[in-house]
């Protein structure tokens, strides 16, 4: 029994430590300053991904990424912790799509990939929060689909069984496949790189990216297939252009505003004594506490 | 047609308090719009669901109920609402940004291939020019939330597609009775011409679902820790300091991301937003999206031990100090004075 596993990853700024040079002066955001990865989620989906190649050998996983070319990078790191192959969709008309034109174009990519039993997914990107590509794409290929998977329990050619973690508890949920699953932070992290992988993989490049390096490598490439990376355009899937991208998404931003908060006058207290006692009293004395 | 409409979130026949603070901002851009208000009930043992939402304004109840459609599942959910908004053609539909409305919300936006914007903050009724076409847009929802990581704040439209479509975290907005006699009329759908027998294809073998022991929510206070804290065994400071003062811990997403507290203790934009009357900031560096989730807090302390950590200037007393030294003082000298 192997499984045909694809895993939706996107490649994000960090987000989450975001110092003091992330905001220009201007007060946009610079993009420059916060490293690119992974993004944390679909790590932990391309673990679960893992998990089904580890009990059933001869699983294949292929990572599907939208983004620049340099989104590649995410594909290699895949591929360094156990994926078998990686697709980018690049293209300028893929540009400004919002969450329902990306999983019109990911959801053709996935059928020019063909063949799948599941479909996994991080729950949601830390650049955007919304989690909403892994339903959409789920809905434009027409199979069910199970949100907040903490764990994979059990899987067979008929069916897959995984655990949900709710706001207040968990539900055991039963789906027929094909189906796309999108994965909890909550969930197992996925595994470091593994030192063979990264040996094999690490000239693997897109042909964009090849033709941007030297040229010594031309006979790697093709007595090594596996260092070819897909990449794919909207032609290649097929889509239709008007979907895609800008033109391809019903929200539009109207504008974008500066979070600045209202400084208050605060009171400087050391951490003596005398003046948390003094603290402590003045808050008991307004009844704020007590 | 064109009516605003919201999707209850019922557990055992309780209608959830974000689908009533939905019905409560519903009704006031409904009267803003002149259009209708209507809720949308999909589930089993929804005999009083009418006499809780109607104080709340709604005009209309829409009731589908059947066994099978309770506990929730995503893809009878999602049929019933895609043919309804085909009947209804509603302008706007509100759903929670929780576990339910974050999975239906997105299946039902793509199979209408209608805008979603998750997580709302805040949602206005305003105008719209295309900056290219020119065209000037009447009356749309403008769907304001945080992004970035909370460091922007983005205002979206949906000019072209209905309904618009939006989600909003619980607690975000206020849950307020319309009038206590509002009559709303209820609309008992046949749910057969909903859904198919394909959409009962997930089953759920098991569930567990707790009343949340955390109620930070609807705490007067909050001890709130972040990455500073260093560590799960120096969040237990934070517990004894909201055990003597009758207080909940809260937590940054720093802080739940390094493994110090559960999620539900997250406050911020992707956790709870709160507004006690003291707030104290324990290692909280003080990142954007943190500091809205709690800058209404009537007062906030902050401890920490770098002078120049960014909560410091929303805050009305600033301890600096280390949160192990400090904590422990703020016990000793809370008991001294209140004996």
């Amino acid at each position: 029994m192997t499984f045909n596993i694809i895993v939706l990853a996107k490649q994000v700024p960090d987000t989450r430590n975001v110092g003091k040079d992330a905001m220009k002066a201007d007060g946009t955001v610079n993009r420059a300053a916060l490293p690119a990865i992974f993004n944390p989620e679909d790590l932990n989906a391309l673990e679960q991904a893992l998990g089904i190649k580890d009990q059933y050998p001869g699983s294949k996983i292929t990572v599907l990424t939208m983004g620049p070319v340099r989104a590649a990078e995410i594909l290699r790191e895949g591929l360094f912790r156990g994926a078998d192959d990686g697709v980018l969709l690049t293209d300028r008309a893929f540009a400004g799509a919002d969450t329902l034109a990306t999983s019109y174009a990911l959801s053709m990519a996935i059928r020019k990939i063909g063949s799948f039993d599941i479909i996994l997914a991080g729950r949601q990107a830390i650049d955007g929060d919304t989690a909403q590509v892994g339903p959409q794409v789920a809905e434009k290929l027409g199979i069910p689909q199970i949100t907040y998977t903490e764990e994979i329990q059990k899987i067979d050619l008929q069916k897959v069984r995984v655990k949900r973690r709710l706001e207040n508890g968990v539900e055991i949920v039963e789906c027929p496949l094909p189906a796309l699953i999108t994965v909890n932070n909550s969930a197992r992290a996925c595994r470091p790189r593994n030192a063979k992988l990264l040996q094999k993989y690490k000239h693997a490049r897109t042909i964009t990216e090849r033709q941007a390096e030297s040229i010594d490598y031309i006979d790697l490439y093709s007595s090594r297939p596996y260092l070819n990376l897909n990449e794919w355009s909207v032609v290649d899937v097929d889509a239709d252009p008007k979907l895609c991208g800008l033109s391809g998404s019903p929200t539009k931003v109207k504008k974008i505003e500066n979070v600045v908060f209202q400084a208050k006058e605060s009171k400087r207290l050391t951490e003596s004594d005398e003046e948390i006692d003094e603290l402590m009293k003045e808050l008991i004395r307004n009844h704020t506490i007590g | 047609m064109d009516n605003l409409f919201v999707y209850l979130e019922i557990e055992d026949g309780v209608v959830a308090d974000v689908s009533l603070e939905l019905l409560t901002k519903g009704r006031s851009l409904a009267n803003q719009l002149g259009c209708k208000l209507e809720a949308v009930a999909i589930g089993d043992n929804l005999g009083t669901v009418g006499k809780q939402v109607f104080p709340y304004g709604a005009d209309v109840l829409h009731i589908f109920d059947d066994k099978r459609l309770s506990p929730y599942t995503t893809l009878p959910h999602a049929s019933i609402l895609v043919k309804l908004f085909k009947e209804e053609k509603p302008q706007i539909c509100l759903l929670g940004a929780t576990v339910i409305g974050r999975d239906l919300g997105p299946r039902v936006s793509s199979a209408l291939g209608s805008g979603l914007t998750a997580d709302c903050t805040s949602l206005e009724i305003g105008d719209h020019e295309d900056v290219k076409t020119k065209k000037v847009y009447k009356n749309l929802l403008y769907q304001i939330r945080p992004a970035f990581g909370g460091n922007i704040v983005a205002w979206i439209v949906n000019p072209d597609h209905r309904p618009q479509m939006a989600t909003v975290r619980e607690g975000v907005m206020k849950k307020e009775i319309y009038s206590p006699i509002y009559a709303g009329e209820i609309v008992e759908h046949n749910v057969d011409e909903y859904v198919s027998d394909e959409d009962f294809v997930v089953s759920i073998i098991d569930r567990h679902v707790e009343k949340s022991k955390v109620n930070i929510k609807n705490a007067s206070i909050i001890v709130s820790g972040g990455y500073g804290v260093g560590s799960k065994e120096n969040f237990q400071l934070l517990y004894e300091l909201a055990d003597v003062l009758g207080a909940e811990v809260g937590a940054s997403r720093a802080a739940v991301d390094a493994g110090f507290a559960e999620h539900e203790r997250q406050i911020g934009q992707t956790g709870v937003t709160v507004h006690p009357k003291l707030y104290i900031a324990c290692g909280i560096s003080g990142q954007i999206q943190h500091i809205a989730g709690m800058q209404d807090s009537s007062i906030i302390i902050s401890i920490n031990n770098d002078p120049n950590a960014p909560i410091n200037n929303i805050a009305d007393y600033v301890i600096i100090g280390d949160v192990e030294r400090v904590i422990p003082k703020m016990i000793k000298y809370y008991k001294k004075n209140t004996k």
